[in-house]
This record gives C-alpha cells, structure tokens and sequence, in this order.
C-alpha cells in the first residue's frame, strides 16, 4: 500500500485519528433538504384525502417502492479534524510558553543522534521535552532517556506518520515545564508526516550526505512543507559523492524560504547555528 | 499509507452525515482531491474499500473528482497552470509558487436513499 514506508493492511493503531464532533456542520446543512422533501410527502397528501384510512396504507407502500434519493452537501475538509486538534495542541503549547518543533527524515537520516547532542547543547540553558514516533520498538525513546531528556515514545504500529490526537495523548504523559523546547521526532518519512499539522511551530527536515542530492525534487510536498532544513552527516563529504551546493539549489527550488544548515551530529561540527537558533525561538 | 488514515476519515465523516439525515443506504459519495494534495489516488481508492468494509457504506460508490492545480504568482499575481510542485512563474520567471487550487482534501456531498 504505502511504497514509502512499507507499511502493511489496515491497522488498528490508524483509528485513533478517529476524532468525533463537527456538529456544526451537520446542522448548518440539514434544514435544506429536509425541507425541500417534507413538501413532497404534502403534496402527495394532498391528492388522496379522499380514501381516508386507505391512503395511508397506499402512501407507505409507495414510499418503500421508490426509496427517495437524496443529495447532501457536506462541504467538509478531510483533514479538518487533524487541524482542529493540531490547533488546540498549538493553543496548549502557546498558553505554556512551550514551541514544538516537528523533526521529518527518511529512516536513517540521523534524527536521534541529532536530538542527543542537541539535548546535551542545550542542557541549562533551556529545558527541553520529546516526542519519538517510531512504528515499534521503545530503541530511540531510551536514547532521548539517557541523554537526559523527558521523552514519551509514540509507536504507531502500522501507520507511518504521527498525527495530532497522537500528539495530545503523548503530551498528556509529559509534564512540559513553561518555556520548554518540544521536539517531536516523526516517523522515518519523506512522505507522509507531511500531511498531518501537529500543533508545531516549525517544520524542520533533515537529510544526510549519504542520500541523494535530488531529494528535495522527489519528496517537494515534504520541503514545501517545512520551514527549515538540516544538512546531517557532513563529515562523511570527503567520501560520498554529495554536492551540497545541489542540494541547497533543489531545496530552494522547491521552498525559496528554506533556512538551511549544515551539521555533523556526530562530530559536532556546524552545530552552533542550529542551537542559537533554538535558544532564540520563541512561543 | 496516509491514505488509509484519510480513507478512514472519509468514511467517519460520511456515517455521521448519513445517520443524521436518517439515511439507510448511501449510494454515492463525491469527493474533491487536488492534484497536489500528496495523495496517490490509486492508493486512495484502495484504501477506501478496506475502510468502507463491514459498514453501511460496503456497497458505496466514491467518486473522486480530481482538482488540476492553479497558482497564483507571489511576486506578480499571475495566474497559472504550473506543470509542477516547484514551477517558476512563466509570466516574471521568479521562483516560489502559491497553489490557489489543487491541494483539495474535501468530501463534497453525498447521495443518500431514504424510507420515510
């Protein structure tokens, strides 16, 4: 099904998307067609007063027969439902002086490793709080735990992206403190995390050296999306052949907003611009 | 895979439509789906049988009607059809792009039978 991913059948994980409400909606469009057909039923009323009792019985049978169609017009945003609880996450977050940050990559890019040497660069200078999604496996959650870090991990079974209810439960276990840094690692994706607003403050994606240099031009929904880009593994230059100029070139092809910044999350290097730029944000 | 979570959606979102308007048959569903929604309408299609299964909308036709982008120009407000995600405008050549249509992700109406 999911060529990306690779993820398989319908899963139970996939339901909790299932939110309820949008009663307004329901009863902003009921009037108009139920009026329209009450006026039939009168009509038809009307053409046998004469048979009394019997023309009840010949009105249902009637009915039944020729089961009347009617159109309704819904008018309604698929994704509605994921905005309206990304919006109420992003009002929490506001309200606590909290900015999340939603962290996109394919599998692999480097994602965690660039979390735990963020999380140590940032250590007394601004609280900070994560969010692992990952299929399975709790791998990623104890990593973010030893580097110190409160963290709950999000395990979607099947499903290959993170979503906002997702979020909001996640959130319900974390005790964000006032003026904290959310980091939110999405499942490993190019694709899909890019649909589903989260309640965060920016995008940022992140690719490594190792992958090819037109992947913004492949994925452009996902660097469309965001707002910022991380160049991770730049130590490995020497021995890929990756052209960084390329790659920012297609980026901002794609997304002419782009911040873009080059980093080892291994080494260290380049990572001071990355961490000013998280001391800086704000709610 | 996102399809099916959006699949899944549609046909929450229809149910509740139907039960409302006290209907006991869907026949058509009419969904709008933008070209550039990022969603793979085969995919879609797909995932929209597993999700209809087992409920009042197993026998149901979805009729997906696709949305051809429109842009409009940042800089000097034209109006175009960009032939990609990352078109340059054709009138001033800058970069960037605003998609006026094509994202569309919306259940447009449905064709319900009803007893009365």
């Amino acid at each position: 099904m999911c060529e990306t991913c690779g993820c398989g059948q319908g899963s139970i994980p996939v339901k909790i998307t299932r939110p309820g409400e949008p009663e307004a909606n329901e009863h902003h469009h009921e009037p108009h067609s139920h009026g329209h057909h009450h006026d039939h039923d009168h009509s038809h009323d009307h053409d046998h007063p004469h048979d009394h009792d019997h023309s009840h019985d010949h009105d249902h049978s009637h009915d039944h027969d020729h089961s009347r169609q009617r159109l309704i017009r819904v008018e309604e945003d698929i994704l509605s439902k994921n905005n309206l609880l990304a919006s109420r996450n992003s009002g929490y977050f506001e309200a606590k002086g909290v900015v999340a940050l939603n962290l996109m990559s394919s599998p692999g890019s480097g994602k965690t490793t660039l979390l735990e040497l963020t999380i140590k660069a940032l250590e007394g200078k601004r609280p900070v709080a994560v969010i692992e999604g990952d299929q399975q496996t709790l791998n990623d959650a104890e990593r973010i735990d030893q580097a110190g870090a409160p963290v709950v991990q999000v395990n979607t079974g099947n499903g290959c992206h993170l979503d906002a209810e997702m979020i909001r439960l996640a959130v319900d276990k974390l005790e964000l403190q006032e003026r904290s840094v959310l980091f939110i690692e999405n499942v490993g994706n190019l694709v899909c995390p890019s649909l589903f607003e989260l309640g965060e403050k920016h995008r940022v994606v992140i690719i490594s050296v190792t992958e090819g240099e037109d992947k913004p031009l492949k994925y452009p929904t996902m660097f469309e999306h965001a707002d910022t880009c991380i160049i991770n593994k730049t130590d490995l230059l020497p021995y890929v052949d990756f052209d960084t100029e390329l790659v920012r070139k297609y980026a901002l092809s794609v997304n002419p907003h782009l911040r873009i910044m080059e980093l080892s999350a291994k080494t260290g290097d380049g990572m001071e611009p990355w961490i000013q730029w998280i001391l800086d944000l704000k709610p | 895979m996102h399809e099916l979570s959006i699949a899944i959606s549609i046909v929450d979102t229809v149910i509740k439509q139907a039960e409302a308007a006290s209907a006991n048959h869907v026949s058509e569903v009419n969904l709008d789906i933008g070209l550039y929604s990022g969603i793979e309408f085969q995919s879609l299609e797909f995932s929209l049988g597993v999700a209809a299964k087992d409920t009042i909308l197993e026998k149901t036709a979805f009729r997906i009607n696709r949305v051809e982008p429109v842009a409009e120009c940042p800089s000097c407000h034209h109006l175009y059809t960009p032939d990609r995600v990352f078109s340059h405008c054709p009138e001033c050549n800058k970069p960037g792009i605003r998609l006026i249509r094509g994202t569309e992700l919306q259940i447009k109406s449905l064709l319900v039978e009803q007893n009365e």
